[in-house]
């Protein structure tokens, strides 16, 4: 099966380094969420798998051959700064970034004509860019990037400025073009949205991929926890020796076993906790994609450099 | 879904100046100013007209006591190159009420013992040197009289008389209608090509400003969308400049305001178009580069400035000096070099003042300076155009960093 394939890029702006050894893979059919705070490299990579920037070295594949101008015209691309024609007309300006990507004028016409429609804006397809509500321009440039029927959907911050009703629009323009066999990468800082629609999530931190996987899998801790709703800790805990009480408050305890201990621990701390009194829940602890996001990217990096690569975005 | 998407530069090309071009004839602004130039040009071609034959004869009424004089003032102004038309009028008072009315122009009330003139308020440019030479005349022909001889014999040979005149070096005739069309063609390629050349600067800040270029460049080469727009624009620039130039010449010829000059008017619209294909490539480029530089519409002055300085001096040269001393060495030098060229050859070319071997040097050193333009062009546009922000510096552009 076809795949994007990013290859160890590198990138350097002056005495930056926007990108060290960047390197994932978006498989055809798979919606992939890259996150990481401004500056970590997340656009610069957009840009360089859509040639608009050159990288020092690495390469970008698709289905194993290197990305050359008629592969690129097949993606379609969503640009962080949002950028189209102002004064151009709506239905104009999609019919000629259409024939841009390829296109022959008939098709690019059907293309603008079903795209308007399915994104709510087929009234305005005689209106300057201009005159159109924030929203509406959001939605004209969502289909800027789909009127060429592209192969590959590269998408940076498409969520951004959107009201609810435009994210589940775009969220289900997502889902599909990805059922219909399209490879699909964006960016975004909304992460519960990233982790409802991703199969797959890359973080990234100063230029370079750290951590990369399908959701479950980040979410897969090596130290298990379990939140267990029932007797108090000192009543049962002493009775499990490979578990550590983390926190309890109230009636919830929350343990932590060490990730080398054996599988069927979970049942030993169900067991003494049910031989102590009644349990209403008893559960996985597992971290949401924020806190994971907040652990890997303020790992292993002083807060103060944390944000001198903000201020550098 | 995996059609073939290969979209030749060629195509690629075609389209961006299609848009261009489709733009910009739709534009208020460019309808306007076409419309404007194509009536001030059949406006100014019906003015010549009519100014031109209100330099009809002088009228110099004279009355029955002076009658004599006026074969004699007819003869001295035919000598000193005037055109005058005499009627005779029964006194001075009818002469006076002409004078008043604006029918005549000056009233001879008597000839001897000295000329005696009335006007309305003073004697015209035209007619001082009539009656100045004829007062001399008839004073002459008074002594001739008085010494016996016969006053017509000697006025005779005084009104032939002329000296010799060897030119060494004569110049080429050169008449009203070569100087004003040498003028107007040099007026109008200045217009054309500022006004070209400031769309090509604007549309590319434009796509900057809009990050539209972004979108863009995901599809196109730098070089293939720079191409695009400096075509079209150009496209759109010789159309107007055809319809205006058409204008001119059908005025021109339409009101016979041509006639008596040896301008050769077609050949003269054509090479104005010429120049201005020429003109425009090398501008349009340069502008097209410089503008990539910049960001924000605003600061589009700041670095087309030298350029359009670049095309005020020859401008200023080309009308100033050209067309009365098409000779002089400033004129002869610029109208040969590359940037100033489209701004003066064209000029010497109305006045028939050049050979076609310098018309040829000309147009071969700007036109061999257009592929390094283009290169140097293409290499800043592509640096520059994707960095937004602050000004881009030339150096940093050229040296691709």
């Amino acid at each position: 099966m076809a795949s994007l394939e990013i290859d160890a890029l590198n990138k350097t702006y002056g005495s930056v380094r926007a990108l060290r050894d960047m390197t994932f893979d978006v498989r055809a059919g798979e919606i992939f969420g890259f996150v990481g705070s401004n500056g970590a490299g997340k656009s610069t990579t957009m840009r360089i798998v859509l040639g608009v920037l050159a990288q020092d070295s690495g390469e970008v594949r698709w289905d194993s051959a290197p990305l050359g101008p008629d592969t690129r015209r097949r993606i379609g691309y969503m640009p962080e700064e949002r950028g189209l024609y102002p004064r151009m007309k709506v239905g104009e300006q999609l019919v000629y970034l259409a024939r841009l990507h390829g296109m022959d004028t008939a098709a690019a016409r059907a293309s603008m004509e079903r795209w308007t429609e399915t994104l709510g804006i087929e009234e305005r397809r005689g209106d300057e860019v201009l005159k159109l509500s924030l929203g509406n321009q959001q939605r004209v440039q969502l289909a800027a990037a789909l009127v060429h029927e592209p192969d590959i959907l590269v998408l940076d911050e498409p969520f951004s400025g959107l009201d609810p009703v435009a994210v589940d629009v775009m969220s289900g323009v997502l889902r599909e073009q990805a059922a219909a066999g399209r490879p699909v990468v964006f960016s975004s800082h909304q992460l519960e949205l990233v982790e409802r629609l991703s199969d797959r999530v890359g973080i990234v931190r100063a230029g370079s991929m750290v951590a990369l996987g399908g959701i479950d899998e980040l979410r897969t801790t090596e130290h298990r926890r379990w939140a267990v709703d029932g007797p108090p800790d000192s009543a049962w805990a002493a009775g499990v020796p490979e578990v550590r009480v983390l926190e309890s408050s109230g009636t919830t305890t929350v343990v932590e076993a060490a990730g080398t201990g054996p599988d069927e621990v979970d049942q030993a701390v169900l067991r003494a906790a049910l031989a102590a009194g009644p349990v209403r829940e008893f559960s996985l602890v597992r971290p949401s994609l924020t806190e994971l996001y907040r652990d890997v990217v303020a790992a292993d990096v002083p807060a103060e450099q944390v944000e001198t690569e903000e201020g550098a975005a | 879904m995996s059609a073939d998407r290969s979209l030749g530069s060629g195509a690629a090309i075609r389209l961006v100046a299609g848009r261009e071009i489709r733009t910009r004839l739709a534009s208020k602004a460019f309808i306007w100013l076409t419309l404007a130039f194509v009536v001030i040009v059949v406006l100014g071609g019906l003015l010549f007209k009519l100014t031109g034959s209100s330099s009809d004869p002088q009228q110099v009424a004279v009355t029955t006591d002076a009658a004599g004089a006026a074969d004699q003032v007819k003869a001295t102004a035919t000598g000193v190159g005037v055109d005058v038309v005499t009627r005779e009028v029964p006194d001075r008072a009818a002469g006076e009420k002409l004078l008043s009315s604006g029918d005549a122009d000056a009233l001879v009330v008597a000839t001897s013992p000295t000329l005696e003139i009335v006007v309305k308020q003073d004697l015209s440019d035209q007619l001082g040197p009539v009656f100045g030479s004829l007062a001399q005349q008839l004073a002459l022909s008074g002594a001739v009289t008085d010494l016996g001889g016969d006053p017509a014999e000697v006025a005779q040979a005084v009104a032939t008389a002329a000296p010799t005149v060897t030119a060494l070096e004569p110049e080429p005739e050169r008449d009203g209608g070569q100087i004003a069309a040498g003028v107007i063609v040099g007026i109008l390629l200045f217009i054309a090509l500022m006004n070209a050349g400031q769309l090509v600067a604007q549309g590319v800040v434009e796509e900057k400003t809009s990050r539209v270029v972004e979108l863009l460049l995901a599809t196109l080469r730098p070089w293939q969308l720079m191409a695009g727009k400096v075509l079209g624009i150009g496209i759109v620039g010789l159309v107007q400049l055809v319809l205006i130039v058409g204008a001119a010449v059908a005025s021109s010829l339409g009101f016979g305001v041509l006639d008596s000059s040896s301008l050769d008017v077609g050949a003269i619209a054509v090479w104005a178009l010429v120049w201005f294909v020429v003109g425009f490539a090398m501008f349009a480029l340069v502008l097209a580069a410089l503008a990539a530089l910049v960001s924000r519409q605003e600061d589009i002055g700041s670095v087309t400035g030298p350029v359009i300085a670049l095309m005020i001096v020859p401008y200023i040269v080309g009308i100033s000096i050209a067309p009365y001393d098409p000779e002089s060495t400033i004129v002869v030098v610029m109208s040969f070099i590359p940037f100033a060229a489209p701004f003066i050859m064209p000029i010497r070319q109305a006045l028939g003042a050049v050979e076609g071997w310098e018309v040829a040097v000309s147009l071969g050193l700007s036109i061999a300076l257009i592929p390094v333009l283009v290169w140097l062009a293409g290499r800043v546009y592509s640096n520059a155009v994707l960095r937004a922000g602050g000004r881009v510096k030339l150096k940093d552009a050229l040296g691709g960093r």
